[in-house]
């Protein structure tokens, strides 16, 4: 229910007469069944004759009957303004929908609709829906539909399907009485005589018959002697007739100022009211509660309303951060009411809350891979080293770090132990995966609808870490958001880790303002394991699995052609599953036997397990190796042979 | 100083009377004493010397009852024209929320306005005040004086009224013009309550 109906506008106080009775029974039938008779109700009259005391009253006296009642009042001007102000939010629909579910719409100053061929077609589209729905539609202008100019014949003919009915200036008996009721109103009491002689004047406009007698009001309370009819007279007719009696008493200069001065204070004054009452448009078309402000309107002025209405500003800034974080966090959220309640801003808070606890982490890095882990010779010092630098202070040196290196050379298991160091120097969470699972993801969120949520997973990042970025190639929705969530990390001063199979340089596919991005940090290789990071390796290997140094079978496996240490890995797995399944331990002779063996045909399915658990690229290289070693044991791998 | 105290529902509006010595300041706001009703007005202070030249200031406090809810204060002050009081002047300045520039219609005190009108603008700069965002309007008194002693209402606009702001021609001993002026004066303050950039 709107609040901006006045509180004084209601039937009760409206003083009918023989010019505006018939116009009161349409009103009081339709309020008291709306959408049952005249539908819609078309209301004309000249200015100041009682059309929005009227209109409102419709709406308290059907409020007053069935509480539960939507009850909307605007006028066109605010209805106009604030259709906008829903469309410029992006709201065009809600709005629309809002007006469709209102049970009894009144509208103000239709006349306004000359010229405005959009706001006519809405306003038609508008009746039709509420005529359809049995739901009621009251509008006054200051003259009848086929008047206003350039109004669509459309919405003439939907008028005149209703009923259009016209006030007329109020008779003199009708404004003595609608004097001496505002007289009483304001506690007001003049002799015999004064408010008659003001009624016969010909003042047929209420509102300027209402200012006559605030004139009257004003020098009463200055004036020591009680009014005359005559001095009344004088007053209100205005400038000539003031002069016409000025030969009955001296000028009140000061009375004069007093009523002048009190005319502006008033209007002055109470433009705060105007001002709330914009506000609660401007707010309720963009679908926000407005009920404190509606409170505020019907109170007598305890507060400064300038204050009021700078903190519900403030409150509905504070609930649409909430409502786009949340929103990001948790599309399902975005509709919530919760976000449209400035005098619940807790609610709001926890609601946001929970989507924060809720927010599903991005991956982390394997937990099983440790920089300390990692042999370090002069092959891959400097990887190591800029690795360690970034980790020492990330963000700071080389921001993004990004290595470069064959295939199974060691890239993957690098930068997840970069993550780790990362993590645990409090960058979390640390987001690592491969640019295969980042694709993936996001065409699951677009799928989902949820691309605002997959971005606020990365951005809310302490470090991000993608493996094989030279994946992204061609994929052009991807490198967008690569490289929107790059430029976001970056500004926001977070570690970045490539790596790439492919030389930065060679990198096709990839749009220029991404690898561009990628060569603006430190690019360095992580070249094939020389024969010292092999020794190491395998030293390490053969101890941890054999439980025994045994330098021979190290020099051998050492002496053995592999190009990356997933290759020097896939060796030693071949002789320790080989040994297992023989029930021995791996030797020199047992490796020979092995290694030198014919080799097997190639399987004819892809596997696409590797070593680290991490799941291969579908077009990805598979080395032999790869998928050999990963096998339980030789049985399966015959039985894989023959299928 | 507030002007609407929405807490104490209270509109308080500080007037001051500006200009060259003699051009007739207290006259205007005697005459206004004079016509206030006696309920409705405080009683006017006035430190003159034994000449009648105003030697501290005039002040006139108007109660003008319940307005819109407000009780409704105007306190007018006027201050000593002679240019050897001007820390006075920067006192009485002090808060105002609007200035009616008393201007003496002779031709022979041109130059007087002239200063007065450049000490209003000093002094106003003095305390922060911009002067364009502050209401004045100006009063040419002593119009009844014969034709060749006076410049005209447009030939005192010419000279004085740069920003061509609101004008009344007075003869503030007889109160043409007097009430015109306070009234012109007093809108001015109570509309800038709509800006709200004075509002407590």
């Amino acid at each position: 229910m709107s609040a901006t109906l006045n509180p004084l506008y209601r039937f009760d106080t409206l003083v009918v007469g023989a010019a505006n009775r018939l116009a009161f029974t349409a009103a009081k039938a339709v309020a008291e069944s709306p959408g049952t008779v005249y539908n819609p109700l078309f209301v004309y009259a000249r200015p100041g004759l009682g059309k929005t005391h009227l209109l409102m009253g419709i709406g308290h006296a059907a409020r007053a009957i069935n509480p539960r009642l939507s009850v909307e009042y605007l006028t066109l001007d605010e209805f106009v303004e604030s259709f906008h102000a829903a469309i410029a939010a992006g709201q065009g629909e809600a709005y629309r929908r809002r007006f469709i579910d209102v049970d009894l719409l009144l509208v103000d100053d239709v006349q306004f609709l000359t010229h405005r061929r959009e706001m006519q077609s809405e306003l038609l589209r508008l009746t039709d829906a509420l005529q359809s729905a049995n739901r009621q539609i009251v509008l006054t202008s200051d003259r009848p539909p086929s008047e206003i100019e350039a109004l669509d014949e459309r919405l003439i003919r939907r008028f005149a399907g209703g009923l259009v009915i016209d006030v007329a200036s109020p008779d003199y008996e009708t404004r003595v009485a609608i004097l001496r009721r505002k007289a009483e109103e304001r506690r007001a009491t003049f002799g015999g005589g004064v408010l008659e002689a003001v009624a016969s004047l010909a003042i047929d406009n209420v509102r300027e018959l209402l200012g006559a007698l605030n004139r009257l009001v004003a020098f009463q309370a200055v004036s020591d002697t009680p009014l005359q009819p005559a001095q009344a007279r004088a007053l209100a007719g205005g400038s000539d007739a003031v002069e016409a009696a000025a030969g009955e008493q001296p000028p009140d200069e000061f009375g004069d100022f007093l009523s002048d001065i009190s005319a502006t204070v008033a209007q002055q004054v109470d433009s705060w009211r105007t001002k709330v009452a914009g506000a609660i448009l401007r707010w309720e078309g963009e679908g926000f509660s407005t009920s404190r402000l509606e409170a505020l309107l019907q109170q007598e002025m305890t507060v400064d309303p300038e204050e009021v209405l700078r903190k519900f500003e403030s409150d509905v800034a504070r609930l649409r951060a909430l409502h786009a974080e949340a929103a990001e966090l948790a599309p399902d959220l975005a509709g919530s009411t919760a976000f449209r309640d400035p005098d619940d801003i807790p609610g709001a808070q926890t609601l946001t809350d929970r989507a924060r606890q809720g927010a599903h982490p991005p991956p982390s890095p394997s937990p099983l891979w440790k920089l300390d882990d990692l042999v370090e010779a002069a092959g891959n010092r400097m990887a190591l080293q800029a690795g360690r630098a970034v980790v020492a202070e990330p963000a700071v040196r080389y921001n993004p770090l990004v290595i470069v290196g064959a295939s199974g050379v060691g890239k993957t298991h690098l930068l997840h132990a970069l993550g780790n160091a990362l993590a645990a120097g409090g960058k979390t969470p640390v987001a690592c995966l491969s640019a295969h699972e980042l694709t993936s993801e996001l065409i699951e969120a677009i799928d989902r609808n949820a691309v605002g949520a997959w971005r606020a997973r990365y951005r809310g990042a302490g470090a991000f870490l993608l493996d094989d970025v030279h994946l992204m190639a061609n994929k052009d929705r991807s490198q967008d958001e690569l490289f929107v969530l790059f430029n976001f990390l970056i500004e926001a001063g977070r570690q970045m880790i490539f790596t790439s199979t492919v030389p930065l340089s060679e990198l096709t596919g990839v749009e220029a303002r991404l690898r561009t991005r990628l060569e603006g940090g430190l690019v360095v290789d992580l070249p094939a394991p020389d024969r010292e990071i092999k020794h190491q390796v395998l030293e390490r290997l053969v101890l941890e699995k054999a439980g025994a140094p045994d330098a021979e079978l190290v020099d051998y496996l050492g002496s053995r052609p592999a190009d990356s240490v997933r290759a020097v890995h896939g060796l030693f797995q071949r002789v320790l599953n080989a040994a297992e399944s023989q029930g021995g331990t791996p030797t020199v002779a047992l490796a020979r036997e092995v290694l030198e063996a014919p080799a097997p045909k190639p399987p004819r399915r892809p596997v696409a397990t590797r070593s680290s658990g991490v799941v291969a690229p579908a077009s990805g290289a598979r080395s032999r190796e790869k998928v050999v070693w990963e096998w339980p044991d030789v049985g399966d791998r015959i039985v894989e042979e023959w299928r | 100083m507030s002007l609407v105290n929405f807490t104490a529902r209270e509109i308080t509006c500080k007037i001051v009377y500006y200009g060259p010595g003699r051009s007739g300041k207290t006259t205007n706001l005697q005459y206004v004493y004079g016509r206030v009703p006696e309920a409705r007005r405080g009683r006017m202070v006035s430190l003159a010397t034994q000449t009648d030249r105003t030697l501290f200031f005039d002040f006139l406090p108007l109660e003008l009852g319940s307005i819109s809810g407000f009780t409704t204060k105007f306190q007018l002050y006027t201050v000593p024209g002679q240019s050897y009081y001007n820390a006075t002047r920067k006192l009485v300045l002090q808060g105002a929320d609007g200035v009616v520039f008393v201007a003496d219609s002779q031709a022979r005190r041109f130059d007087d306005n002239l200063e007065s009108l450049q000490n209003l603008q000093d002094n106003l700069l003095g305390q922060g005040v911009d002067v364009r965002q502050l209401p004045v309007v100006f009063q040419y008194n002593k119009q009844d004086l014969p034709r060749d002693l006076i410049l005209t209402q447009d030939e005192m606009d010419d000279a004085l009224n740069f920003r061509s702001v609101q004008s009344f021609s007075a003869d503030a001993l007889h109160g043409t013009g007097v009430f015109e002026t306070l009234k012109g004066v007093s809108e001015l303050v109570l509309k800038k309550l709509a800006t709200g950039s004075q509002v407590a």
